[in-house]
């Protein structure tokens, strides 16, 4: 299955992917309209230690402890993409307090958010890789890390 | 064609169903289920009385899923009688069930003291099953003054739920402070505050002694009149079915990490079980849905011949109420480290170059990221725990790590 990844050497800490991301989830078409002097809730978040910096967002795992914790049977697997029913959930944090990458978090009415690989939304494919001026985020099939 | 059979139809039930099926597509699977509704999310009774899910939205598989499963289901049954050399499990019928392997998913039921006088009283409930909270739903209005005995997770979540529908809403515990099993007494402080804020009040290191009608009597002296009583003390895990057919037990059935029970070919899993602890290194009954699911996942893999083990079973809860949220993980054991401001909480508890457990009040972190250095036993001298300490953080891992973590499929 494709999944976004992220090469640290080539991310320049722009933030861009986090702007793109909030906008193509927003259901909006003027990103000035979407996304200008409000607070943004994105799905992808850039990760800055001492000297790297690199994209962060759900990693559609294979076993997702996410999904098993759930207390209401809000997340699910759909061909391979961890999905979230956003009428289900009751923003109890318990996925938050599982998920080893932190890719979720509230949105703004409270209920949590995660990548979708905007595979739901206008963008068709993940908004984060289309718009990152230096392919730091990549969307490609790739087997386990050795 | 092997015989599967489940006693209990909750949410470790369903990971085990999940993981019979992910094994073996043939075999045919018996579900006695007490009561009488398809798996259902337990832990939202209460957002159901507080009115942010409907019952359209609290099953936890949709309608389909026995079906779809090959899952024969004895509704409104219960299991009586385990008989571990024949192989069968007697119903409250008198049926009999055979198995070649089975899972005890029973669950807990809630603990009731003697207390003198509870016959007398008209309007009593417990708050476990989805019943429970819609014969309350009935029996609360407006006028009504609820008494709640017990401010564990269960009773809060009640008084949360009711708040907004009765009268007024009182909670009393022998202990001096809310949710003692997760919480010392400043954190438990903070969360106190924030339900006196929403109108519920509290009587702690007091407990009713004696009821009559409408009156409890407390142990201090102090007298309380309600219309409606709630009995959330504590729950026991349903473990007698294992322990009366000679199989070991504790506070709830012995499990290994492969969630066998000392009988052989029956499993255990979810709240009825006792597995390790491995934040503290000893058993205990973890009782969480996740753990649920978890354990009757693995559970179920095994019963249908694969090979799966749950050796990552901790303790962790994510309770909030009135939007502040406390999480808290594994055990409170060795160096503290500490944040602190107005009504947020962060401490991080480290032994033996190892993060044991951590309690996060009111604060937006990515609280997993923790979570999975407690489960993975990481030592801490592998990553930057200085820069860790502050913020969640992947980045404070090792080239190494993120290169594992994050440059292939996980
Ligand atoms: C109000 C409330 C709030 C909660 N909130 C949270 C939360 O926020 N987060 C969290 O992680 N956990 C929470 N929990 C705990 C969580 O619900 C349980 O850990 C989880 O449901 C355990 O699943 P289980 O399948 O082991 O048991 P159960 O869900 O209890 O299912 C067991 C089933 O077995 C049936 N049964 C018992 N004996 C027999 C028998 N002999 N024959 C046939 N059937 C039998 C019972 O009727 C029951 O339906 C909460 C619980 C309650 C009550
Ligand atoms: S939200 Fe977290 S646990 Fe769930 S699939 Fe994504 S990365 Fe994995
Ligand atoms: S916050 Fe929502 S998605 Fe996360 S575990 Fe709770 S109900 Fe499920």
């Amino acid at each position: 299955m494709k999944r976004v990844y992220v090469n640290e050497e080539w991310c320049l800490g722009c933030h861009l992917c986090e702007y793109n991301c909030a906008f193509a989830n927003s259901g909006l078409s003027d990103m000035a309209l979407a996304l200008k002097g409000r607070p943004i809730y994105p799905r992808i978040r850039v990760e800055e230690g001492e000297k790297i910096s690199y994209a962060v967002s759900c990693r559609h795992c294979e076993d997702p402890i996410c999904v098993k914790s759930c207390i209401a049977g809000a997340l699910s697997k759909e061909d391979g993409v961890i999905r979230i029913d956003s009428d289900r959930c009751v923003g109890c944090f318990t996925c938050v307090l599982v998920c080893p990458y932190g890719a979720l978090a509230p949105g703004e009415t409270g209920v949590m958010q995660k990548c979708e690989l905007c595979l739901q939304n206008a963008s068709g494919e993940p908004a984060c890789v289309k718009g990152c001026p230096n392919n730091a985020i990549v969307y490609e099939e790739r087997g386990a890390a050795l | 064609m092997k015989r599967y059979v489940i006693i209990g139809n909750g949410i470790a039930a369903a990971g085990c169903i999940e993981g019979i099926r992910s094994t073996d597509g043939g075999g045919s699977i018996t579900v006695v289920s007490a009561e009488k509704r398809g798996v259902y999310c337990r832990p939202l009774i209460s957002y159901y009385l507080e009115g942010k899910t409907d019952l359209s939205r609290m099953g936890y598989r949709p309608d389909d899923f026995y079906e779809k499963n090959g899952c024969a289901v004895l509704w409104g049954r219960t299991a009586v009688k385990l008989d571990p050399v024949s192989r069968t499990v007697t119903l409250d019928d008198g049926a009999a069930v055979e198995y070649d392997a089975l899972c005890v998913a029973a669950g807990s039921a809630p603990f009731v003291p003697g207390f003198e006088g509870l016959d007398t009283v008209e309007k009593k409930f417990s708050f476990m099953t989805l019943d429970d909270a819609l014969a309350l739903e009935k029996a609360v209005d407006k006028s009504s003054r609820v008494l709640i005995v017990g401010a564990g997770l269960i009773g809060l979540k009640c008084a949360e739920g009711i708040a907004g529908r009765s009268g007024s809403v009182t909670v009393c515990d022998l202990a001096d402070r809310v949710l003692s099993s997760i919480l010392d007494a400043e954190c438990a402080g903070i969360m106190q505050r924030r339900l006196e804020e929403h109108g519920i009040s509290f009587l702690l290191g007091d407990s009713a002694v004696r009821f009559d009608g409408g009156r409890a009597y407390m142990k201090s002296g102090a007298v309380v009149d309600f219309d409606v009583l709630v009995l959330a003390v504590g729950v026991r895990a349903n473990s007698s079915l294992v322990k009366d057919a000679g199989g070991e037990t504790g506070r709830g059935i012995t499990v290994d990490e492969y969630m066998r029970t000392s009988l052989p070919g029956v499993f255990a899993a979810g709240d009825c079980a006792e597995g390790m602890d491995i934040s503290a290194g000893q058993r205990r009954v973890l009782a969480i849905l996740p753990g649920a699911y978890m354990q009757g996942h693995a559970a179920g893999v095994n019963m249908a011949g694969g090979s799966r083990v749950y050796d990552k079973g901790i303790p962790m809860n994510s309770i909030g109420f009135f939007g502040l949220h406390a999480m808290t993980a594994g055990s409170y054991e060795g160096d503290v480290y500490e944040e602190r401001t107005g009504d947020s909480v962060k401490r991080l508890f480290t032994k033996d170059d190892l993060l044991k457990g951590f309690i996060l009040i009111g604060r937006d972190e990515r609280a997993g990221i923790y979570t999975s250095l407690i489960r993975e036993k990481t030592p801490l001298s592998s990553i930057d725990f200085e820069a860790l300490k502050k913020a969640a953080t992947t980045a404070a891992f090792s080239p190494e790590i993120r290169r594992k973590k994050f440059g292939g499929a996980v």
